[in-house]
């Protein structure tokens, strides 16, 4: 199925300049394997070695935070939204 | 200038000084770093004349903040009155405080005389600075309240446009004391994690100096101004513990990095103090990490009156963890009774009415005072980050009226009614 991903200001230049990415991706976890398949930049930005996203990296899904779901187990509908945004701001 | 750069407290990678805030190769979070090495020739007992000369305001300690072109400071008096000067409150030596608790010395830093009533006056002072010098022409924020207070006077006083995001339940004082300045005002449904988060995508679309996310490396060091007041009222000395509220964490962070700076630099000497956090037990990812012995910190929903602290996925939570830990220091949480008792204490033993964070703060320290975690001969100091009567609701059970007729008879009735209860 395919979802959107809206990608941080800090992120674009790794994806050739784009705002959001169309992949596929029945969990967040897929989603996010396909689309660092698109730009491996982008895996070398907000993950480790191995594939696990760094601690300052928050993603949503419709707006709600994957750590209150299933984390990158939490399933995707088609059409869904995700957001990948720095962890760093507020307070 | 003694400002350099802004670095990734991760990485290390370095940036020039723009309004940029999270790390382009590892999404870590940016910090001011400075050159401290040519300030007064390193002579410092020349150094400390400087502060001491400098206004009567955070910019006395203007060699120490994010700015590239020089102060509203020390060097020019009459700047330094521009906008709406923050800092030089009040440390009080609070003995009848300290004898309620078993303790010797403790003094409380009362922030809420600040211009908003806030310590966040402090941070938004040194962001709508730095605005200026990068030409933004309006401010932003996304706030538990108190900053949105300060963002809308700032605003105001300095003549720019302000955008100011809060969860849709907040505090009516704060809201009202936040858009009394003209601020544009926009209630979020969502609590404050989520303004937080709809504000971090709005800080790539919109030209807004949004203080604490695309300014929050310069917004963040203004917090040290605590450290610096602090050590300095006590006549250039530190402390031996701190007990602080912690939202994001940054206050705490910045406060021991405020300290460590002037120790470095021969400013003070002695042992840095030891940091005690303080959360409330409906908000407390930051204690319930330190207890787990983790080193960053699990999301949650926030549930407590301490709105001014209802931050359920910290930003600075892990380097709150690291300065507890490596001060000795803990972070504890308290519960909603404890808070009100909190406020209760401080206000009829100083005169100091604070709002929930200060609660919060105060049971954190008659906690660790009634536990034997403070050694009596230890100086403490309690840091008091906002005003009382913006959470007044929260004080409302802590207070009792005897209603009479106007006779005095009827008064010495009621007396003695009370007396007997």
């Amino acid at each position: 199925m395919a979802v959107t991903v809206k990608l941080p200001v800090q992120l674009r230049p790794a994806a050739g300049g784009a705002a959001e990415a169309t992949v596929e991706g029945a969990t967040v976890g897929e989603a996010l394997r396909n689309l660092f398949a698109l730009y491996p930049e982008l895996q070398a930005r907000i993950a480790e070695g191995d594939g696990t996203l760094r601690r300052f990296v928050n993603v949503y899904v419709g707006g709600e935070d994957i750590r209150f779901l299933e984390g990158e187990a939490t399933p995707l509908e088609d059409g869904a939204e995700l957001t990948i945004l720095p962890a760093v701001a507020g307070g | 200038m003694a400002i350099e750069n802004l670095r990734c407290k991760e990485c290390g990678a370095t940036y020039p000084l723009g309004a940029q805030y999270a790390c382009e190769r590892c999404f870590g979070p940016l910090e001011a770093t400075y050159d401290h090495s040519h300030l007064a020739g390193g002579d410092v007992a020349e150094l400390k004349r400087r502060i001491q000369a400098g206004p009567q305001n955070i910019w006395r300690y203007s060699d120490f903040l994010p700015l590239v072109e020089g102060p509203p400071g020390p060097s020019s008096r009459r700047t330094s009155r521009v906008g709406l000067p923050a800092g030089c409150t009040p440390l009080i030596k609070a003995d009848r405080l300290a004898e309620a608790l078993g303790l010797k010395e403790v003094w409380v830093k009362n922030d809420a005389a600040n211009p908003t009533h806030s310590f966040k006056d402090r941070v938004v002072a040194v962001a709508a600075a730095r605005a200026r010098e990068l030409g933004f022409e309006a401010l932003a924020c996304a706030s538990t309240g108190n900053l949105a207070g300060a963002v809308a006077a700032y605003g105001a006083a300095l003549g720019m446009e302000s955008y100011v995001f809060i969860p849709a339940d907040l505090e009516e004082q704060k809201v009202i004391a936040a858009g009394v300045y003209g601020a544009n005002l926009v209630a979020v449904e969502g609590n404050y994690d989520q303004v937080n988060r709809l504000c971090t995508e709005l800080a790539a679309e919109k030209p807004w100096a949004f203080v604490n996310i695309n300014l929050r490396p310069y917004y963040a060091e203004g917090s040290k101004t605590l450290a610096f007041e602090i050590a300095e009222q006590l006549g250039f000395e530190l402390p031996d513990r701190c007990v602080v509220p912690i939202a994001s964490g940054s206050l705490f962070t910045k406060l021991a990095k405020g300290f460590a700076e002037w120790r470095e630099l021969g400013l003070v000497s002695g042992e840095l103090p030891v940091m005690n956090g303080a959360q409330a037990a409906g908000c407390a990812p930051v204690a319930t990490a330190f207890a787990e012995g983790k080193e960053y910190c699990t999301p949650v929903k926030p549930q407590t009156i301490a709105k001014s602290l209802a931050i359920g996925d910290p930003a600075d939570g892990p380097y709150a963890l690291d300065v507890a830990r490596q001060s000795g220091g803990s972070v504890e949480a308290v519960s909603e009774e404890e808070i009100v008792e909190g406020i209760a204490l401080l206000a009829r033993t100083t005169g100091i009415f604070t709002e929930t964070a200060g609660g919060v703060a105060t049971a954190v320290l008659a906690k660790l005072a009634r536990s034997g975690e403070i050694d009596p001969e230890e100086r403490v100091v309690l840091l008091i980050t906002g005003e009382g009567l913006k959470t007044l609701e929260a004080a409302k059970g802590t207070v009792q009226t005897v209603r009479i007729q106007p006779k005095v008879a009827s008064l010495e009735e009621a007396l003695a009614a009370k007396a007997a209860c």
